[in-house]
């Protein structure tokens, strides 16, 4: 377990998730990092805004280290994700997967309702020829199953470029933090 | 048909239950009885594997004989459940696919139980998830009833009401005996045999047209007796006010219905990671995408070649125009090519019933077992006696869709299908979603917005055409139709989301901060996902 691990503190106590090491390392992240921002199609023209409008704005004052008293458990371990919330890697993986899917998701439901009600409320247009037997029905509906594959594919691009990598170590971190709480507490 | 027909058909849906029946005994030999074991078949299956298992779980036979149908009858209109069904993919894979696989251990209630007093949220969910998964396999029992009546000439009451029972009890003992992983693996042998099946009847269609699809669009208009106006839409949906509100809340209800399913969320457990549970969401919708293609050439090939004439002949609702157009691309009825093929489409489909009605029953035995039993009845709920329990809860789920498919025999299964994802939609996608991504959500909230979407949609189903009050609804004797639409989306789905809201902001309850943070980071990163 720990010998295909790139992150070795993770491996003490990998026990809960097993399927990491075949899975979670991905090959793409290495060669990814370095080229990421170039690369990516969604990321200069959607950077702005969404990410921080979406993102927890109010800044909050550091509780974990006002807590000194760690009598529960529970308690220490529910303030490792307080406090992996508020980290700024965190954050960035958040407003990362938040750019992406907010402006992507309101485009494609905008797109389909938008079909559906001229569909219904417009036959006349829809039925309008375009190239023989084929009208604007059949270009919209084809269209839908193109942008919906188009997405797929910058999704899947996006995640594993710009989240994957990130989303792992923070993974590692936390259940590090965690298990520190709580053996910290219990000992 | 022909005593050939039927003979062949059965002796290949048989060998295709001997297969089924045999994987499960085999992949249930070093089964140990856990709830891991048979909720999530261990969690090791592939992307590509659980890939072409969402994809077997989801083409249902509402697609493969219902959408055809609703296109050879209706034309272009059949088309938007295509669409619906598709695009909603794009919902999965963004918003709940990975954040459910991260934060969830079986089912749709342990998402929202995580963050809220446990017992109330799982109740709601999980009744919830029983309701949606039951509408469900009624449409699939519909769906093998017809097909029985078509091999069998639509004469023997009997029979087909002894298939649907045969289907039934097959599922109970795939489900009971094989848990996730016999119920995956069946699905990808159904994955597989579909998509071959719908491969070579598509390229037999555009063979038949010399690969001129405009040729094949024309003739389909043609022979429907609409003109140009087939392959436009509002034949079924374009005459007054409700039916064109009826479309929008179909459409409303396909798109945002399948990120609700039970028995979609369910299958996003069988893999390890989150990431490996969005390369299987990717992976089907190569697969699905691909499928709905082809079944559009399949439903306007079946009224170029077959005619609406001929399909409504053989069922009202269109749901054996596969079926004949297979026949008819053979050779006809009489010829041994005919025969074959029609044999293949009429066992492929079985098979697709049968899987997609084990994979339901799976999901609702893990909602009854793991949230209804286990938040009833706490103190003695052990892993092992849970497994018990849901074994027990496939059978009686089994005789409730058996008894409910012999009822509703007569409406189109395709849009049975868009009933139970009006449900869905309405009653576990608000929750879902509020319990990602809202830091204030509630346990108020989560249940209100659970029955606010669950009650109403019921409701306006019992009231709707679809009950009563008209000659195709399942009562025409009685009339209480009081809503004029058949499916209850546009209405039940704002109301699952108002209600969530407004028992979030009257409830007196804080939002726990603390585990909201856990909430969203595990459903991002991962951490400590199971």
């Amino acid at each position: 377990m720990q010998s295909s691990n790139a992150r070795p503190r993770g491996s003490e106590g990998d026990a809960e998730s097993p399927a990491e090491n075949h899975d979670g390392l991905d090959t793409a992240g290495a060669e990814a990092s370095a080229g990421v921002r170039y690369d990516d199609p969604w990321y200069d023209e959607l950077a702005s805004g969404w990410g921080e409008t979406g993102g927890d704005g109010t800044p909050v004052a550091p509780v974990a280290t006002a807590r000194a008293q760690r009598e529960d458990r529970a308690a220490a371990a529910a303030d490792v994700y307080l406090e992996v919330q508020r980290s700024a890697a965190f954050q960035e993986v958040r407003s990362r997967y938040r750019r992406f899917v907010v402006p992507a998701g309101i485009g494609f439901f905008t797109w389909y309702v938008a079909y559906v009600v001229t569909a219904t409320s417009a036959p006349g247009l829809m039925a309008r020829p375009v190239a023989g037997a084929v009208n604007v029905a059949m270009v919209a509906g084809l269209g839908q199953f193109l942008t919906t594959f188009l997405l797929t594919w910058a999704y899947a691009r996006h995640a594993r470029l710009r989240r994957d990598r990130a989303a792992l170590e923070l993974r590692w971190d936390t259940q590090e933090l965690t298990r520190t709480a709580r053996g910290g507490a219990s000992s | 048909m022909t005593g050939d027909h039927q003979t062949l058909a059965l002796l290949l849906f048989s060998a295709f239950v001997a297969v089924t029946l045999g994987i499960t005994t085999w992949v249930s030999r070093h089964r140990h009885g856990s709830a891991e074991e048979f909720y999530a078949g261990g969690r090791l299956f592939s992307p590509m594997e659980n890939g072409f298992a969402i994809a077997g779980d989801y083409m249902s036979a509402a697609s493969f004989l219902g959408i055809s149908g609703l296109i050879a009858l209706f034309g272009y209109d059949g088309m938007l459940y295509s669409v619906g069904f598709l695009v909603a993919w794009l919902v999965v894979l963004f918003l709940v696919a990975e954040l459910v696989r991260n934060c969830g251990r079986f089912t749709l209630a342990d998402v929202v139980a995580a963050r809220m007093s446990e017992r109330p949220v799982r109740i709601a969910a999980g009744t919830s998830s029983v309701t949606v998964s039951v509408l469900y396999l009624v449409a699939q029992m519909v769906g093998a009833g017809s097909l029985v009546a078509l091999l069998l000439g639509g004469t023997s009451q009997a029979a087909q009401s002894w298939t649907v029972i045969a289907v039934g009890a097959l599922m109970v003992i795939y489900v009971s005996l094989g848990g996730m992983r016999a119920t995956t693996w069946i699905q990808i042998v159904k994955a597989v045999l579909l998509l071959g099946g719908t491969v070579v009847l598509t390229v037999l269609v555009l063979v038949r047209f010399h690969g001129d699809v405009d040729q094949l669009l024309l003739t389909a208009a043609e022979r429907s007796g609409h003109g140009r106006s087939f392959l436009a839409p509002g034949l079924k949906y374009g005459g007054d006010w409700t039916a064109r509100l009826d479309f929008i809340s179909l459409g409303l209800a396909l798109v945002l219905g399948t990120a609700g399913l039970p028995h979609i969320l369910s299958r996003f457990y069988t893999v390890p990671t989150a990431r490996a549970a969005r390369r299987s969401v990717v992976w089907s919708i190569g697969l699905i995408g691909g499928f709905y293609l082809m079944t559009i050439v399949l439903g306007f090939g079946a009224a170029a070649i077959v005619g609406p004439e001929t399909v409504r002949g053989s069922n009202a609702a269109g749901n054996t125009a596969v079926p004949l157009l297979a026949l008819d691309l053979g050779g006809g009825a009489d010829s041994t090519g005919g025969t074959v093929l029609f044999a293949i489409v009429a066992a492929v489909a079985f098979a697709t019933i049968l899987a997609v009605v084990a994979g339901i029953t799976l999901a609702s035995s893990a909602s009854v077992a793991h949230d209804l039993y286990a938040s009833l009845r706490r103190r003695r709920a052990k892993p092992r006696s849970e497994v018990a329990v849901a074994r027990t809860a496939a059978v009686g789920i089994g005789v409730i869709a058996i008894a409910l498919g012999l009822l509703a025999r007569d409406l189109n299964v395709a849009f049975l299908v868009g009933l139970a994802f009006a449900v869905a939609a309405s009653a576990n996608l608000p929750v879902l979603l509020y319990s990602l991504f809202w830091r204030g959500f509630t346990t108020r909230g989560a249940v209100w917005s659970v029955y606010g979407g669950l009650i109403p949609a019921m409701a306006l189903v019992l009231l709707s055409p679809v009950v009563s009050g008209s000659p195709e609804s399942l009562f025409p004797g009685v009339d209480f139709q009081y809503f004029p639409l058949q499916n209850p989306g546009l209405v039940s789905i704002p109301l699952g989301f108002v209600a969530g809201w407004l028992g979030t902001v009257t409830s007196a309850e804080v939002a726990d901060e603390a585990k909201h943070a856990e909430t969203e980071v595990r459903s991002l990163t991962g951490a400590g996902a199971v």
